[in-house]
């Protein structure tokens, strides 16, 4: 079957459980929301996803198009498909917008193939002229002094030439005013349909106006614990997480100054 | 050490420098210098000047002048002798011997403006050497390599831009070292007249990875209003000991840029002495080196800020592979009466290594409070986020670190702000990292390098 799978995923970040048993499953070709207080481990679950070296798989699989990639390293996860949009993208100083996604593509090419560069800086303008980005930004540094929105902007451009199955886009929200999310929303269902399965980790439903999701989850302390569909989002920008977690039967804590 | 002293000040061979062409002034200040030579001792590990460097590898005796190169040397060198950028003039000279000779155009001979090997030098303007060869002050530790440098040195080149005289395309020298164990000596003297501007390059290249050894002094004297951008790109062999002298003189509202950039050498020692000795005078300091293996470069800096309203900006990078060593040692000198200075000192170590070592000593000596300086120095390992990030995208670990040291390199060359020179250094940085690949070092073992030898001091007035 084409999606993700994840089961009964255990993680944890210096000694201290994160992940808690997770379950959730991402069709291709379907849009879900992953919504959840701060400190939930919604990050957490896109980095483990990724294979950040911080955090330690202890039980569960995560399941891509039937293999497990938690045994894989990051570049191969990446190059079988599945992409990661960062809440706070790295700065690269010296590495140029343009020679970084050649070098993602390169990478994705079979030994002896050459990437063409005409062609490249074809499709490189023709996306960079849909997210509003001026063509300058191809010899800029990645990232380097760019503003939130700028930084954004490049993580879509990047998802647009790498062409995922998968895309986990974490908190792609924050930090854009009302203009820059609507560019990057665009940029986002631009890029939906049946090639590609996206998981959009958002705190607030704002984001959800823009991209509309088939299916949204509510994790809470690190399981989900209540799935629906994009009437979920509306309840809980209504009412807040304090009834889910009630439902859930979970204690509520405060929460913590960051997620 | 004892074979140089003892070697003799001319050379022998089919090379167009003999004793007879030089004017007694010369000789008379090879001679001194020879005394002066021999009367210094040579540094040691105590010596403040020489801290944390590996003195103790200091050995010249195995090295002898470089002999006169055989006509497949000769060959070889001139087809590799390749510049990817237009140049007004250029010189390659081998061993200390010319071996090919485009001088200046005709337009700038017109103009006055004079390139010439120093060994035809001293007989065409022999009033201009006498006046400015070796007058700089040597201050930063290398006074015997300076003595042994004036004793031994046959050539190189003078390159004298008059008054208001623009020269648009850069002008170049190589210096090629060829044959186990030779030494060779080159000059650069560059007396750019006020409201004038060049670009020099030196090439400092050996034909075949053996040892040798190079002394090299630079002198750029920039007088009032005057631009001049210096690059001296030094790859000699990786076996060879250099020592590599450069002091600035800069006057009032000009403007000096110089860029040492290093790949050569298993012991190179960089002196780098800027003077602001008049009232607006910049000066901008740049350097960067690529080491790999058990290379170390020792590098020396001072700011001399002589005159008010001078601004200084150095920014030096060291790429560390293996056990490769740098060494950053940078003063700031604000003397009294500089008022109003701007004075900055950067220096950033990027470790490839968990066996290779950065000690930075970056200071500051202010002489009175209305100044502006800072400086700041850090070491560091490529970040685990940023290498996350481009493995995220798919791009292999090996790529990665690679894509990331070379972007650690650009802004070096960012302010060095040459596009066709870049491009060159930019190759050679690229085939400098694919050969470090291929390096094979021994494990540290015994002497290992632990994590207290990695010093990072940091400081802002």
């Amino acid at each position: 079957m084409s999606c993700i799978e994840i089961r009964n995923l255990h993680a944890n970040i210096e000694g201290r459980e994160i992940l808690k048993g997770l379950n959730l499953t991402l069709p291709k070709g379907e849009v879900h929301a992953l919504m959840g207080p701060n400190g939930s481990g919604k990050s957490t679950l896109s980095k483990v996803m990724a294979g950040h070296p911080d955090y330690q798989v202890t039980a569960g699989e995560v399941l891509l198009d039937g293999e497990n990639i938690l045994e894989m390293e990051p570049d191969e996860r990446a190059r079988k498909g599945l992409f990661l949009a960062f809440q706070y993208p790295s700065e690269i100083p010296g590495v140029t917008i343009a020679n970084f996604i050649r070098a993602a593509l390169q990478a994705r090419l079979s030994e002896g193939e050459e990437l063409d560069a005409v062609e490249f800086y074809q499709n490189l303008y023709k996306k960079m002229d849909a997210l509003e980005m001026d063509r300058a930004f191809t010899s800029r540094a990645v990232n380097d002094g760019f503003s939130g929105g700028e930084k954004k902007r490049n993580e879509i451009l990047q998802m647009a030439m790498l062409e995922p199955s998968y895309a986990v886009l974490d908190e792609t929200d924050s930090g854009l005013d009302i203009d820059a999310l609507r560019i990057v929303a665009d940029g986002v269902n631009r890029l939906r349909g049946p090639k590609l399965g996206s998981l959009v980790i958002t705190h607030y439903q704002r984001l959800l106006n823009y991209i509309v999701p088939d299916h949204v989850h509510v994790m809470v302390q690190g399981r989900i614990v209540r799935s629906g569909g994009k009437e979920l989002a509306l309840e809980l920008e209504a009412k807040g997480y304090e009834w889910v977690i009630k439902e859930a039967g979970l204690e509520v804590t405060p929460e913590p100054a960051n997620g | 050490m004892e074979g140089l002293v003892e070697l003799k000040t001319t050379k022998t061979g089919n090379g167009n420098t003999t004793v007879s062409n030089r004017p007694e002034w010369w000789l008379a200040g090879q001679q001194q210098a020879k005394a002066r030579y021999e009367a210094l001792p040579m540094p040691k590990r105590k010596d403040e000047a020489w801290r944390f460097a590996s003195v103790q590898n200091l050995d010249l005796a195995p090295y002898q002048p470089a002999v006169s190169v055989s006509d497949a040397e000769r060959a070889r060198i001139l087809e590799a002798s390749v510049m990817c950028f237009e140049a007004a003039g250029h010189a390659v000279f081998a061993n200390d011997q010319l071996l090919s000779f485009q001088g200046a155009n005709d337009e700038l001979q017109k103009k006055g403006v004079i390139f010439e090997p120093i060994s035809e030098a001293l007989a065409k303007h022999p009033e201009l050497l006498k006046k400015h060869f070796m007058e700089q002050p040597v201050v930063l530790g290398s006074e015997k390599f300076a003595a042994l440098h004036r004793a031994q040195c046959n050539n190189g080149i003078l390159l004298y831009v008059p008054k208001n005289v623009q020269v648009k395309l850069p002008l170049a020298a190589w210096h090629w070292l060829s044959g186990a164990n030779g030494a060779v000596f080159p000059h650069t003297l560059i007396i750019a007249e006020a409201n004038s501007e060049v670009t020099f390059t030196d090439f400092y290249r050996s034909l075949d990875e053996q040892p040798g050894l190079a002394v090299s002094v630079t002198d750029l004297l920039v007088g009032d209003g005057a631009k001049v951008n210096y690059l001296c790109c030094q790859s000699w062999s990786e076996q060879a000991l250099s020592f590599q002298l450069c002091s600035t003189l800069v006057g009032k509202d000009a403007y000096a840029k110089s860029l040492n950039f290093n790949l050569g050498g298993i012991f190179s020692r960089i002196e780098s002495h800027s003077r602001l000795a008049g009232t607006g005078a910049r000066s901008e300091m740049l350097g960067l080196s690529v080491c790999h293996g058990k290379q170390e470069f020792d590098q020396r800096t001072l700011q001399d800020h002589l005159a008010p309203n001078a601004w200084s900006d150095l920014l030096y990078k060291n790429a560390l592979n293996h056990r490769a060593k740098s060494i950053f040692e940078g003063l700031i000198k604000v003397e009294v009466g500089a008022k109003q200075t701007d004075a900055y000192q950067t220096n950033r170590n990027l470790l490839l290594s968990g066996d290779a070592e950065a000690d930075s000593m970056p200071g500051l000596e202010i002489a009175n409070d209305d100044v502006k300086c800072s400086h700041g120095a850090t070491t560091g390992q490529i970040s685990s986020e940023e290498l996350f990030y481009m493995l995220q995208r798919g791009i292999p670990r090996h790529e990665a670190n690679y894509l990331i040291s070379v972007g650690f390199t650009e802004e070096v060359l960012e302010r060095f702000g040459n596009a066709e020179i870049n491009e060159q250094l930019r190759e050679m940085i690229a085939d400098k990292f694919r050969r470090g690949k291929n390096v094979k070092v021994e494990a540290a073992g015994d002497e290992a390098i632990d994590e207290t030898n990695v010093r990072s001091l940091q400081g802002t007035v």
